[in-house]
């Protein structure tokens, strides 16, 4: 079973995001980097299906030098290998020429089964792994809570409004984990120091064969015209009273007649 | 357009192929339109309305025809059906499949629809297969120098993005519960079109739903939501949901404790939510709890702690015992029904 793994790194969920003086991007310099969360469940699960059944798990992501930090965490975690695209030309793409790059990877090496986290917690634009499985021309299960492999067979169990689908398919298949899928392992010491000795490739978009103009920043079709703060609220009234029966009293007097939203 | 005219105006051939109108996808299941397709369709028809131009919405599935009649009231000109079997169980392949022949032959500006679980699912899958620029989860669309601007939260909302689209057709889904729906009936024309998906890769054996009257977090006018402060006793909560008609959420610490489902937690790396209501019971407002909440209309925030940052994110604040002060307030909204 050979698995490919899409990874992304993105600021940690707990910074916090500020605008840069472009007024187009955000201030980098005091972030701390991180796997995607949702992407960890994804490198979980591939370790796990391999660990079951034997083969490879590859990482591939794309983005400048420092993503190389990403691919290590999840090669120490006891992925394989990592594929890390990585070139200036391709900086800024959107998602569709972050797909075609990635999807440019993935026409040219072998696998069954391809997985990515649901969304990156940075853009949270939900589509560079619909976009690949679309570019690579095989099925996609989005949202996925659980999966079993048997044989050349996979089901899973899809989260949708009020519920789950139980949903089967044939390999080779792309699925996008949720949390839930799994709990990802910490990744060892010993882990660490392997990790340091795995195959990385580093891949240039004209080693691709993508052409420059789908990618970049330059050839975004979703173009950023400005980012801003949300807006601020009104600071908070705080409700008084002397006792949890007042306060109660207080506070739905104020959503009732106030707010009318009770 | 001759080719004088084209280089007397100063037109394109590009902009000539450009497309025009506005496609609403809508979502059913078994008979039923989930709210958020009425959301886009309002909204499509006061963009409509600004850009003077014509307002088509699909429906895809069996039984398409019966529903479409629901749809006249939010002001749609022409609504499209695609009543087949094999539309049955929504798939990836066979909705993408007819949803984007449909697209390809309206050539529409604009395609809008409901971000939804499958609406992300579909969307991301037809913006790929369209070659189109797909804004995703928006929460306002406006429009200047008959330009679309879209604005879409980025990491979890602590960042409100303005982004423009080049290229046709342009796509966005829409947050549900974001946008207002208004009612401007029209007469309708509907048009039957011929579903031509390809056989589904996917096959869904099985639907495991729970109660039909839980409600989902994304779509609740009032969400009800508890975190450490809780210390796992969520009964007070779900009595409140219960009378307020509300749903219950839940911090990543309420759900990394086991003491509620994946599916309740609202956060970065859980559901966005936008409800008219949010009241938070014992959670102290980490950055990535706020990010999934901060864009619901009123929030009332309930803690022991004074100093806690919840605070600074809410309109109304109580300092208080949740165990006391939830049994009160639970007092005081049955004095209201």
């Amino acid at each position: 079973m050979d698995i490919v793994v899409l990874v992304k790194q993105v600021p940690d969920t707990e910074s916090l995001i500020q605008i840069a003086g472009d007024g187009v991007s955000i201030k980098t310099d005091d972030l701390k980097w991180v796997i995607n969360p949702y992407d960890e469940f994804a490198v979980e699960e591939a370790l796990r299906i391999r660990e079951a059944q034997g083969g490879t798990v590859t990482i591939l992501s794309m983005g400048p030098a420092k993503t190389v930090e990403a691919i290590r965490t999840a090669l120490a975690m006891g992925a394989d290998k990592g594929i890390h695209i990585n070139d200036p030309i391709a900086e800024g793409s959107d998602s569709l020429g972050i797909s075609k790059l990635l999807a440019a990877v993935l026409k040219k090496i072998p696998f069954d089964l391809i997985i990515a986290g649901m969304r990156a917690v940075d853009g949270d634009n939900y589509q560079v792994a619909s976009a690949v499985a679309e570019f690579l021309g095989i099925p996609q299960i989005t949202q996925v809570t659980k999966q079993e492999i048997t044989g050349k067979k996979i089901r899973l169990n899809q989260v949708v409004e009020g519920g789950v689908a139980v949903i089967e398919a044939d390999l080779p298949v792309l699925f996008t984990a949720q949390r839930g899928l799994n709990e990802p392992r910490y990744a060892s010491l010993p882990g660490i120091m392997k990790a340091k000795k795995k195959p990385l490739e580093i891949k240039t978009v004209g080693d691709l064969g993508v052409d420059a103009g789908q990618v970049g920043v330059k050839n975004r079709k979703v173009k950023i015209a400005a980012l801003k703060l949300p807006p601020t609220r009104k600071s908070v009234m705080m409700i008084k009273g002397e006792d949890p029966a007042a306060l109660a009293a207080n506070l739905v007097h104020k959503l009732h007649e106030e707010a009318k939203v009770i | 357009m001759k080719k004088s005219a084209v280089a007397e105006y100063g037109i394109s051939k590009k902009e000539m192929k450009m497309g025009q109108g506005i496609f609403v996808i809508t979502e059913q299941r078994e008979g039923a339109f989930r709210k958020v397709s009425y959301e886009a369709l309002s909204e499509g028809r006061r963009l409509a309305d600004v850009k003077k131009c014509g307002l088509t919405a699909i429906i895809a599935g069996p039984g398409a025809e019966k529903m479409a009649p629901t749809l006249e009231k939010y002001g749609p000109d022409k609504v499209l059906v695609a009543d087949d079997p094999l539309l049955t169980e929504y798939t990836t392949d066979a909705y993408t499949d007819v949803v984007a022949g449909a697209v390809k032959a309206q050539n529409p500006e604009l395609v809008i629809i409901g971000a939804s679980i499958l609406g992300k699912d579909l969307s991301a899958r037809l913006a790929a297969r369209l070659d189109a620029g797909l804004a995703m989860d928006c929460v306002a669309i406006r429009v200047e120098n008959s330009e679309f601007i879209f604005t879409r939260p980025m990491y979890g909302g602590k960042i409100l993005s303005d982004v423009k689209i080049d290229g046709t057709p342009k796509m966005v889904a829409i947050r549900p519960n974001v946008f207002t729906i208004s009612e401007t009936p029209r007469s309708v024309v509907l048009e039957k079109i011929t579903v031509s998906a390809g056989q589904a890769r996917t096959n869904v054996v099985e639907r495991k739903l729970e109660s039909a009257d839980k409600i989902e977090l994304t779509e609740a006018d009032i969400i009800v939501s508890g975190g450490r402060g809780t210390g796992g006793n969520f009964t007070h909560i779900e009595e409140l949901s219960k009378i307020l008609g509300a749903a219950v959420g839940a911090s990543r610490t309420a759900v990394d404790e086991g003491w509620r489902r994946h599916s309740d937690q609202v956060g970065q790396t859980g559901k966005v939510v936008s409800p008219t209501l949010y009241i938070a019971c014992g959670i102290s407002g980490a950055i990535q709890h706020l990010a999934g909440m901060s864009t619901s209309k009123f929030i009332v925030a309930i803690n022991k702690d004074p100093e806690a940052p919840i605070f600074q994110k809410a309109d109304y604040g109580v300092v208080g015992d949740l165990f006391q002060v939830l049994p009160a307030i639970i007092d005081e909204v049955k004095k209201l029904k």
